[in-house]
């Protein structure tokens, strides 16, 4: 293998495995704000032991976040040092304003938010939550607005080779930003909701926590249901300025390889790399044009409209393209039909509906790392589309180099985060005990005054046994 | 070579001055959390370990987060330095990140994991010890030089190895478990407080022998050090430095040897590792990656230290701001029966 292929290989891993904890903490913090201002609201003290009970979660997941989240920094140098050289100057400023915007902001309030049960007032404390919520989606604000920028880049000039700024706007608000920024974050709001939807119908299955049960389960269908949709829509419209401005990487998501006419949908095919058709393939006349271009007979540029040297590979895309497409849809039947039984008051009746959304858990994080799968081997054989190809953009390192540090990736993410992944199950299994709580006080708070309604916290059992 | 004047003379300078804040307030914040977890193998009892983790866990992620400033900031504006150092140093710095995921995961599994929690005791101390181990690494092979050829890296894996890194590599060891030990000192109370005292006298000295030794062995093997520190007028203007740390030493140890005295240690380590900082920096300016590169040669473009600079400006008073709130928040002795789990 070269040490090109490892690299990427390496970056693919670990960026792949850091994306998992924040496409579930950005969704999870904003649901935690929430349950933390219904509490205050309402004074209903299951709204406050679900939102003890998801800090715990959100404090492990959110740790996995960091430590796999500061390598990233790094990498960009240690395995990218041509990269760093030719976008330094436009790509670093906007992880720059990542770091300053969002990290402290998140890392600060986490503290606050995970002990202050005992020092903090309520209203400081959902404050907190309320922050940590904006600091991960700046955070996804800004390293999407980078990611786009190497997608579809703008507002630069080239001089020797390297890339100097020449509009700060055109180039955090690059042509493909806006669609990629709305449709990764309702893409991690869906992936917590179907964790917290899951839960909540695990618990309904064996009748424990039924209160809290039904508020997340309450909560999970109407995110998807109202959620669902809007994503096939920012889906649909991110496709179709992909088509714009990267017309190959939907020639090969649609693994549509001539431009003889019409372009049929491909539902499903075994795409030949080598002879360039599809094999077994299942297809629908038209109705990828009328996707594509809203015209029944529209033409869609196809892979044989590009050199040989600039086509992304295809099946890979492929796959990962219908496999993301294919759980969007699971999902929107999993909200509408949700919603439909809680019209007719059976949602936690129906032992189907619940086994289903059960094991529909793990649907959003699949989605997302098959969606960008797609996005990022659709860019192939550029890393910045256009200006730098992949093959020129490593560090001069040797191979050996860079497969020794690619195991100790593997083997370090795969034993850590798994322990890590079995502690969450662990915690969720145990679920949210803990005694009833006072509402919070009403008029002026004294700062750091330890309030009694927190104090519960301690009494909780570690020792009781797991409800499922 | 031309002479530089103006944005293209000043932007480059404030743009290291503020890549050396935020080092510093790494070296300073994370040190002292770092230094906990080397000195975890001290204190083999549960209920200090508790404490000494309490003491600190509202903080590290954002002690972290200015690993991740020092880094994206060399990036943002000295990105063929940061194409340089990177690879250089490439097999320290995965070491180090990989060690960061250990103690990091630490915090929040050790108490998930209760009462199975010994194997997070070793993650969190190794990870420490490795980390700060690499830390140092890093720092005497960014001194001891970069072979570079046409501005891009071109030596070998293991370059940055030498006598000279394996003392920085020690050095920085004894330096943040004194950290630690001072931070003990002020945050916590009765045996734990006593022992952290009676170890911060000794890594007090090791820290001196330490800086010592350096002070002496870098000159001698730079000789554009010892032009720096030991050429008339430098001599003169530079003899604050080590007058400043010999008095912090002296503060330091005297609050350590009274026991009713519970900050000063500490705020005197911080500032014998603030002068250590300084030492260094005035032993390498104007180079960012010596011999190569000049914090000139190595500038972004003008415009996106600007623009990087103006958030900076904005920004950084509220992370300060919020920063000294969250220690204020959680000022005080550590309570026995506090934490969140």
């Amino acid at each position: 293998m070269t040490a090109v292929l490892l690299a990427r290989l390496q970056f693919a891993f670990t960026i792949s495995v850091h994306i998992i904890f924040p496409a579930f903490t950005i969704g999870l913090s904003a649901f935690i704000a929430t349950l933390l201002i219904l509490w205050q609201r309402t004074g209903r003290d299951h709204f406050h032991r679900l939102a003890r009970f998801w800090t715990k979660v959100f404090a492990v997941s959110f740790a996995m976040g960091v430590v796999s989240g500061i390598p990233m920094s790094y990498e960009f140098g240690s395995n990218w040092s041509r990269f760093s050289e030719v976008a330094g100057n436009v790509v670093g400023p906007m992880i720059g304003y990542e770091v300053l915007t969002a990290f402290f902001l998140e890392a600060t309030f986490l503290g606050v938010l995970l002990f202050g049960w005992k020092r903090t007032p309520p209203r400081l404390q959902a404050a907190a939550a309320v922050l940590i919520a904006v600091g991960t989606a700046m955070s996804a604000f800004w390293i999407l607005s980078a990611n786009s920028w190497m997608q579809t880049p703008a507002g630069y000039v080239m001089r020797d080779g390297i890339a100097y700024p020449t509009d700060w706007l055109a180039i955090i608000f690059n042509p493909s930003f806006p669609y990629r920024l709305a449709h990764m974050l309702t893409a991690a709001y869906l992936t917590t909701s179907l964790v917290v939807l899951a839960v909540g119908a695990r618990y309904l299955l064996v009748g424990a926590f039924k209160e809290e049960a039904r508020t997340m389960m309450r909560m999970g269908v109407g995110m998807l249901a109202v959620l669902g949709p809007v994503q096939l829509l920012l889906g649909d419209q991110h496709g179709l300025n992909t088509l714009e401005h990267q017309p190959a990487k939907i020639a090969a998501m649609e693994a549509h390889w001539r431009n003889t006419g019409p372009m049929d949908l491909v539902l499903f095919a075994l795409p030949d790399e080598h002879l360039k058709v599809n094999r077994a393939a299942l297809s629908i006349p038209h109705l990828g044009s009328l996707i594509l271009t809203h015209d029944w007979n529209g033409r869609v540029p196809a892979l044989e409209d590009f050199a040989a040297n600039a086509q992304p590979r295809v099946t890979l895309i492929f796959f990962a393209f219908r496999i993301m497409v294919g759980i969007g849809l699971l999902l929107i039947a999993l909200g509408l039909s949700g919603a439909f039984l809680w019209w007719r008051g059976r949602l936690f009746t129906s032992p189907w509906y619940l086994r289903a959304a059960g094991w529909a858990w793990p649907l959003g994080f699949i989605a997302i790392l098959a969606g960008w799968l797609t996005t990022e081997n659709g860019r192939q054989p550029y890393v910045i589309y256009g200006i730098l190809r992949t093959d020129n953009a490593t560090s001069p390192l040797a191979a050996g180099t860079v497969l020794a540090s690619l195991v100790a990736f593997v083997l370090v993410y795969g034993v850590v985060f798994s322990i890590g992944i079995y502690y969450i199950r662990k915690m969720i299994r145990h679920g949210p005990h803990g005694a009833a709580v006072a509402p919070p006080p009403l008029g002026p708070e004294l700062a750091n005054r330890p309030l009694a309604s927190a104090a519960e916290s301690a009494r909780e059992s570690r020792q009781e046994p797991p409800v499922i | 070579m031309t002479v530089l004047t103006g944005a293209a003379y000043w932007l480059p300078l404030i743009c290291a001055a503020v890549i050396g804040f935020a080092v510093a307030m790494y070296i300073v914040l994370d040190g002292f959390d770092l230094g906990l977890g080397i000195l975890f193998a001290f204190f083999p009892r549960e209920i200090d370990r508790d404490q000494m983790m309490n003491s600190v866990a509202p903080f590290w992620d954002g002690n972290e987060t200015w690993l991740i400033l020092g880094g994206t900031g060399l990036f943002v504006t000295f990105p063929r330095a940061y194409a340089v150092v990177m690879p250089a140093l490439y097999v320290p710095l995965i070491t180090m990140l990989l060690a960061l995921v250990f103690r990091g995961v630490a915090f929040e599994f050790r108490w998930v994991a209760k009462p199975h929690h010994r194997i997070w005791d070793v993650a969190f101390s190794a990870g420490s010890i490795v980390a700060t181990l690499c830390q140092g690494f890093m720092l005497g092979g960014l001194l001891g030089g970069t072979r570079v050829v046409q501005g891009h890296f071109a030596g070998g894996a293991f370059d940055w190895l030498s006598p000279f890194t394996l003392v920085c590599g020690l050095g920085l060891l004894v330096g943040y478990a004194l950290l630690a030990a001072t931070w003990l000192v002020m945050k916590t109370a009765g045996n734990l407080e006593r022992r952290a005292r009676k170890s911060a006298r000794v890594l007090l000295v090791g820290m001196l022998i330490f800086v010592v030794t350096v002070s002496i062995w870098t000159p001698l093997e730079f000789p554009r050090i010892a032009a720096r520190w030991f050429t008339w007028p430098n001599l003169v203007y530079l003899s604050p430095v080590p007058v400043a740390t010999a008095l912090l030493a002296v503060v330091c140890w005297r609050g350590l040897m009274r026991t009713r005295v519970m900050f000063s240690p500490f705020y005197s380590a911080v500032g014998l590792f603030i002068i250590s900082f300084v030492g260094l920096v005035i032993s390498t300016m104007p180079y960012l990656v010596p011999p190569a590169f000049t914090v000139w040669d190595a500038a972004a473009a003008p415009s996106s230290q600007r623009f990087v600079l103006i958030g900076i400006l904005i920004l950084m008073p509220f992370i300060l701001g919020y920063t000294v709130f969250v220690y204020y928040h959680f000022r005080g002795k550590v309570r026995a029966d506090e934490g969140y789990h």
